[in-house]
């Protein structure tokens, strides 16, 4: 069974004042049904990835909420798995397509996170997080941070080599008209940002979003064919590990994205370096570093120098790494993030990115994490 | 046409670095003043209040305008840390100052603008025919919680003005005035709180941007006049970066905002923090001068005028004592004695 993409949207990312959770999930869904030339009435279901509406916006039952917004009284579903619920829930979608219980459904990631403080934002986050962390005190900034160190002390990594990251995150968010940062940054203007959890620093960390983005996939061959530029899902992938940091065996891998990615490949018959263009979970710089090795995308202990070295950047790299500009850049609302990336590898893989556009981009992956790698969700994406 | 016949500022003499602030919280003192651009922050004695700076910004201001108190017939004040909830800041302070009974008083709260919202009032009055002399002062007593943001800024101080009407006491004309308001929850401290409470970067260009910027290009418009008519701008400085964005937007230079910004030495005292900016402003300015001024209060909204000074601020200036002066003795105090002048021990 082939798993179709039939429309793909996002709407802007950023700090979204005078919108609504409701405003924006409408946004992102009608424009996924626009763009897949199908009514609202032809989906089957929703599958809604979203980590803090509850925590934070006391609203948990916002699957039937969209369905709402959807305009239509079909079966809804929340999925939450932190930063990767997106994936999650395309995870499920498919899952449920390839079960043959519906035959088209629409997916929304939605996150509204501005509207609080962000030390209730930082508190909530750290939900993800297990009970012995956070009465210790931690936060996903000092977790990722505990990586960071031990990721330079291992491979000798330098925090102008991390910041890296973020110029080029930033370089490829310049082309990216949806994007919360259009600012090119440098390294030296990382390596002067205020500091949050040494050694990661201000533009080493994705920022506090707004943001939602909607895919309506679709089993059906008859409304596949109306597509002029088809784009499959042809592997999707989750694992998951131990909720808690100071539980595993590295600090400078994620088990989870290793085993999920390696299935992922296993799956389709191919290999790491077969990936044209990825969107990757860069919540922090240190997190892309270790998500291009354990992707299999670089050596391990070289990711941060393969990126530094411009291997990952639009225009000069073989695999693109985050052309959307990634959390980093584009803005990471928690939840709506698993679908954007989706979004962005569709459009990539049809030739309709703009600016930012990967040439010749055939095979596309998407990289989304929850927690420190608690979950981590892969999908692959083809034309 | 009414205009300010006379000034006071009160700064009291506690000072507390931003660095000391910075280091009780582990914090980059360097990191902390690039972001803020403040040095430093006025704090009020122990045994000084809302109620006592405002007076003492009063009495100079009387003293300055040389009228007798008895002839006010307007006290306003505008603070966000009136003493009490309910008992009047305004006749306390009028009494102090040996006012009498016959005028109108009114405690006034509308987060750092109640000031400006009071001399808007005095304008009224006085276009009215209404009463020929009034003073209104913004006055605030430091309130930032420990460990927000806000500890690093919020500061202690009082301005004091006294708006008449007659040519021969003005030291500057009140040529125009507006606001621009809106409900926007950026900022705020609900009944019994101790502290006020904010939302983080929202304060920033929904709030303090969107009406700063708003109402001052409404007052341009008003008045006919650009960014190069004037000689000073004077906006609400909530800390050191704000309102040089903002003078930047309405298209003024860092020469015509600079005499202005008190925040860098005293922090942002609230209601008296545009207010202190003004008088800085008119301890330096010769006659025929032009000033912008845009206030802004959370809530929000943003009071604009613009003041033109006279010849009489020559004379009357020498009974006045500026800024600068008020600032030079100051008491340097550590962050334990910052918490006990502030009650918060």
């Amino acid at each position: 069974m082939k798993i179709h993409v039939l429309g793909a949207a996002t709407t802007k990312f950023g700090e979204l004042w005078d919108t609504s959770p409701r405003t924006l999930a409408k946004e992102a869904m009608d424009g996924a049904l626009k763009q897949s030339g199908i009514r609202s009435s032809q989906t089957d279901a929703l599958f809604v990835g979203n980590m803090l509406a509850g925590i934070l916006g006391n609203q948990a039952n916002i699957a039937s909420l969209f369905a709402e917004e959807l305009g239509e009284q079909i079966p809804a579903f929340r999925l939450e798995g932190a930063c990767a619920s997106g994936g999650l829930a395309l995870h499920n979608a498919i899952n449920s397509l390839k079960a043959g219980v519906y035959k088209t459904v629409m997916v929304l990631g939605v996150e509204k996170m501005t509207d609080h403080n962000s030390d209730d934002v930082t508190t909530a986050l750290m939900s993800a997080g297990s009970d012995e962390e956070r009465m210790a005190g931690a936060t996903f900034p000092g977790l990722y941070a505990l990586m960071a160190r031990a990721y330079m002390q291992e491979y000798g990594a330098t925090e102008e080599i991390l910041a890296s990251v973020s110029v080029k995150n930033h370089f490829h968010g310049s082309f990216n008209p949806k994007a919360q940062f259009k600012s090119i940054i440098t390294v030296g203007d990382v390596m002067r940002s205020g500091k949050i959890a040494d050694p990661l620093k201000l533009l080493d960390c994705s920022p506090i979003s707004d943001g939602a983005a909607a895919v309506v996939i679709t089993s059906d061959t008859s409304l596949a064919k109306r597509i002029a530029k088809p784009i499959f899902i042809t592997a999707s992938e989750v694992a998951t590990d131990t909720l808690s940091l100071y539980d595993r065996k590295s600090f400078t891998t994620l088990a989870s994205v290793v085993t999920a990615s390696q299935k992922a490949y296993k799956s389709i018959g191919i290999n790491s370096q077969d990936i044209d263009v990825a969107e990757v979970h860069d919540c922090f710089s240190i997190a892309e570093a270790m998500a291009v090795e354990d992707l299999g995308f670089s050596k391990k202990g070289q990711g941060a120098k393969d990126i530094s070295e411009n291997k990952y950047t639009l225009g000069k790299g073989k695999i693109i790494s985050n052309p959307s500009g990634g959390l980093k850049s584009c803005g990471h609302p928690v939840g709506a993030t698993g679908i954007k990336q989706i979004v962005e590898i569709t459009e990539q893989l049809r030739g309709e990115a703009g600016k930012k556009q990967v040439k010749g981009a055939k095979i596309g992956l998407t990289h989304n994490v929850g927690g420190t790698g608690t979950v981590a969700v892969v999908h692959i994406l083809e034309r | 046409m009414s205009g300010i016949i006379g000034y006071g500022l009160y700064i009291p003499k506690y000072r507390i670095e931003t660095a000391e602030i910075a280091k009780m919280w582990q914090k980059d003192p360097m990191e902390i003043f690039t972001g803020l651009k403040v040095r430093q922050k006025s704090i009020h004695g122990i045994d000084e209040d809302t109620v006592t700076i405002s007076i003492e910004a009063g009495k100079r201001a009387i003293s300055m305008a040389g009228i007798k108190a008895s002839v006010l017939q307007a006290v306003y004040i505008g603070s966000e840390s009136h003493p009490y909830a309910v008992n009047p800041t305004s006749t306390t302070v009028a009494e102090y100052l040996g006012v009498g009974n016959d005028y109108f008083a009114a405690d006034l709260e509308f987060a750092c603008k109640a000031g400006t919202a009071g001399m808007q009032v005095l304008v009224g009055l006085l276009s009215a025919g209404e009463i020929d002399y009034g003073l209104v002062i913004g006055a605030d007593a430091a309130q930032g919680k420990p460990h927000d943001a806000l500890e690093y800024t919020a500061a202690s101080a009082g301005a004091a003005y006294i708006l008449g009407k007659k040519k021969a006491e003005i030291i500057a004309d009140i040529l125009c005035m507006s606001s621009f308001s809106s409900d926007t929850p950026d900022f705020w401290r609900r009944e019994g709180q101790r502290y006020p409470s904010h939302f983080g970067r929202f304060t920033g260009e929904p709030a303090y941007f969107a009406h700063v910027v708003a109402e001052g290009k409404k007052l341009l418009s008003q008045s006919k006049l650009t960014a190069k008519d004037f000689d000073y701008c004077v906006f609400h400085m909530p800390n050191g970066k704000f309102p040089r964005v903002a003078g930047k937007k309405l298209g003024f230079t860092p020469e015509q905002l600079a005499p202005s910004l008190t925040v860098d030495s005293i922090g942002n005292p609230y209601s008296a923090s545009s207010l202190v900016g003004l008088g800085a402003v008119l301890d330096i300015a010769k006659p025929n001068q032009k000033i912008f001024f845009i206030s802004y209060g959370s809530g929000a909204g943003s009071d604009g005028f613009v003041f033109e000074t006279t010849k009489n601020i020559l004379t009357k200036r020498k009974k006045s004592i500026s800024f600068t002066e008020e600032t030079e003795n100051t008491v340097k105090i550590s962050y334990q004695q910052y918490l006990k002048q502030t009650h918060s021990i």
